[in-house]
């Protein structure tokens, strides 16, 4: 199967980034005010997301982390029942039992994902497996931060996809934060690309910040995958704009580094663009936003309506 | 048909790989030792890797929950140090976390046990984490019969399972069934039946308590032995029949003793067989130490027959009432 080889609406790709960007800052409202248990946010890592998984088909399978919001989201997940999910509620796409941190949608395509730093690396190279097998169609994408690079299991990862040969498009968010750490403390190399090079995978560094460079980048690499068969490894350059997990003050952030970065929001990026490139107008804006706004809020009301799960849950699903 | 444990294994592997193309293995040496999978299912399906049990173990979580039936080989069971996240994190609680969306049918093979003299980090029977971990199966044979019953049956299980050999086992000839042999996850069986006490184990220490069991009855005990076979699920019921028959339970098992698959035995059988007890339930287990290489030590943390039978023997003469100093290792 071939990537989509024309270019994707930008427009759509907007709203999906301003949807994904709502989303998380409605969580981070439910819990200042609400109760509404704390979550990992990916804000200013929006187009890594929507430029990835714009390049992918709906064979291909996505495995995610803790930041998993707008892989989710990007891939057309439900927002009410996202919500309904972090809240423990019934029509949560877990039942209630993932929360926020490990939501998986796998009729989606969005499979196993781990919040244990690194997990989703180790089980990708499975899928990758299965998707390798006669009759089977598809690429894994596997997305992790910087600070999974620094687990042992990245390296047993790159260097087994490597050696099978395995339909596994890396992605690696670079966004400068491993948990409470910079990554200048944690790395001696400034890209993780340096690494993935060693064992022998094709790679490619770009601004995780522009939409359209990563959603160009992530075509190529999925053409790459179908047409040699092997793993490929992207690297997002971008940054985390909140703290590692709501709440957090963020005061072991540098404010000069968050202030350059958020000057380079992808979202307000994209929209000068488009409105430069007269796309974009304010009442063209105005309508987005509203969209999205509706959106957001028919989600919670979705997921305040959803009950919670009865007491007979508790140990349901634990074999199959 | 006679034939060892090593071969009750590769006739299980073989036969369910032959009976389902989702089914395949690999591990380190998997490809290198098993020429004939290799033969029969080509490259694709009996595999080398790294030597990195976490990939493995994270390799075989993943193909499981996306449509394979992985056999994986970890080699010796402290190596599943580095696979407990892809086991106990991953195939063992993704399930839930899900809400029921992947399900995990996979078998992780790891030796332990002593009579290789290879020492602590090569030999630990560490089967009761598991057992102690939520959404996996723990089986632990005996016999080559039931080495090729419970591994099919494991190959089949739409779960992750632990599957540990004991590795003085595998040169063990015994008689396996012809044709299509499954032995049920979950079902306990009575190695030998008998009236006065239960001597409850699993694995090497089964054979022990057989021998132990010859020696009593010269005494004129009659002991009835069960081989527990599977750890989880815990044949619970098996367990409480025998012991509300005899009245009187040794625990036996090499693992060591503190929160070992012995003391959950014994509450249970607090729990729901209290009445029924005539004497304190005994347990005779490995002790609280690493094991040893040095074949003397080696033997020495390993219950053996002579003093299975002396415990039993000192079980028998112990009443409910009297106070009862613990048995420690023999």
């Amino acid at each position: 199967m071939s990537c989509d080889a024309l270019p994707a609406p930008r427009l759509q790709m907007l709203e999906r980034m301003l949807l994904i960007r709502a989303y998380e800052e409605k969580l981070v409202h439910l819990h200042a005010s609400h109760g509404v248990a704390g979550t990992c946010t990916s804000v200013g890592q929006e187009a890594c997301a929507v430029g990835v998984v714009q390049a992918l088909t709906p064979a291909d399978r996505i495995l995610t982390n803790h930041r998993s919001a707008g892989h989710l989201l990007a891939r057309g997940a439900d927002p009410g029942r996202m919500l309904a999910e972090v809240m423990g509620k019934r029509d949560g796409y877990c039942k209630g039992k993932s929360g926020s941190l490990h939501i998986s949608a796998a009729k989606l395509g969005v499979v196993l994902t781990s919040t244990i730093v690194g997990g989703e690396l180790a089980l990708a190279t499975g899928v990758g497996l299965s998707l390798s097998m006669p009759g089977q169609d598809g690429i894994a994408a596997c997305f992790f931060g910087d600070g999974a690079a620094c687990e042992g299991r990245f390296h047993e990862s790159l260097n087994l996809a490597a050696v099978w040969k395995l339909p596994i498009l890396y992605v690696c968010e670079n966004n400068q934060w491993q948990a409470f750490v910079h990554r200048r403390e944690t790395m001696p190399v400034e890209q993780i690309a340096a690494w993935a090079e060693g064992y022998g995978v094709p790679v490619r560094s770009v601004d995780g910040n522009d939409v359209e460079a990563v959603y160009a980048a992530a075509q190529e690499a999925c053409a790459a995958i179908r047409t040699n068969g092997g793993p490929y490894f992207l690297e997002l350059n971008t940054y985390r704009q909140r703290g590692h997990f709501e709440p957090d003050d963020q005061s072991y952030v540098d404010r000069r580094e968050l202030k350059a970065w958020l000057a380079r929001d992808p979202i307000m990026s994209l929209e000068r663009r488009l409105r430069d490139q007269d796309e974009l107008d304010d009442a063209r804006q105005a309508a987005m936003r509203a969209r999205v706004s509706e959106t957001i809020e028919a989600a919670l009301a979705f997921a305040n309506a959803s009950p919670f799960p009865e007491a007979a849950e508790l140990t349901a699903d634990v074999y199959a | 048909m006679k034939m060892t444990v090593n071969e009750a294994i590769s006739q299980a592997l073989a036969e369910e790989m032959r009976r389902d193309a989702r089914v395949l293995m690999f591990g380190e040496g998997v490809a290198t030792k098993r020429g004939d999978l290799l033969a029969e299912f080509g490259a694709a399906r009996v595999r080398n890797t790294p030597l990195a049990e976490g990939i493995i173990a994270g390799t075989a979580a993943g193909a499981a929950a996306t449509g394979l039936r992985p056999v994986v080989d970890l080699l010796f069971a402290p190596f599943l140090c580095y696979a407990m996240d892809e086991i106990v994190n991953s195939a063992g609680k993704l399930r839930y976390i899900s809400g029921g969306q992947f399900a995990f049918p996979l078998v992780a093979i790891a030796m332990t046990g002593s009579g290789w003299a290879v020492g602590a980090q090569h030999n630990h029977n560490l089967e009761a984490w598991f057992v102690h971990s939520p959404g996996l199966k723990v089986a632990m044979p005996s016999n080559a019969a039931d080495f090729k019953g419970l591994l099919k049956a494991a190959i089949r299980d739409d779960n992750p399972v632990l599957f540990f050999v004991d590795m003085a086992l595998t040169p063990i000839e015994g008689e396996v069934p012809e044709g299509e042999h499954i032995v049920p996850l979950g079902q306990a069986a009575v190695a030998r039946a008998g009236s006065d006490l239960t001597i409850i184990s699993y694995a090497k220490t089964v054979g022990h308590c057989l021998q132990a069991a010859e020696q009593l009855a010269v005494a004129g005990i009659d002991a009835e032995v069960i081989d527990l076979r599977t750890l989880k699920p815990l044949d619970e019921d098996a367990i409480l029949r025998s012991v509300r028959r005899t009245g009187r339970v040794l625990i036996v098992h090499e693992a060591s003793r503190t929160c070992g698959v012995g003391a959950e035995i014994a509450a249970l059988v607090g729990e729901r067989a209290f009445d029924a007890l005539a004497a304190p339930v005994m347990r005779l287990t490995g002790p609280d130490a690493p094991t040893p290489s040095s074949r003397v030590l080696e033997q020495a943390f390993v219950p053996q027959p002579a003093g299975i039978a002396q415990a039993a023997r000192q079980l028998m003469q112990a009443a409910r009432r009297r106070a009862q100093p613990e048995a420690q290792f023999i």
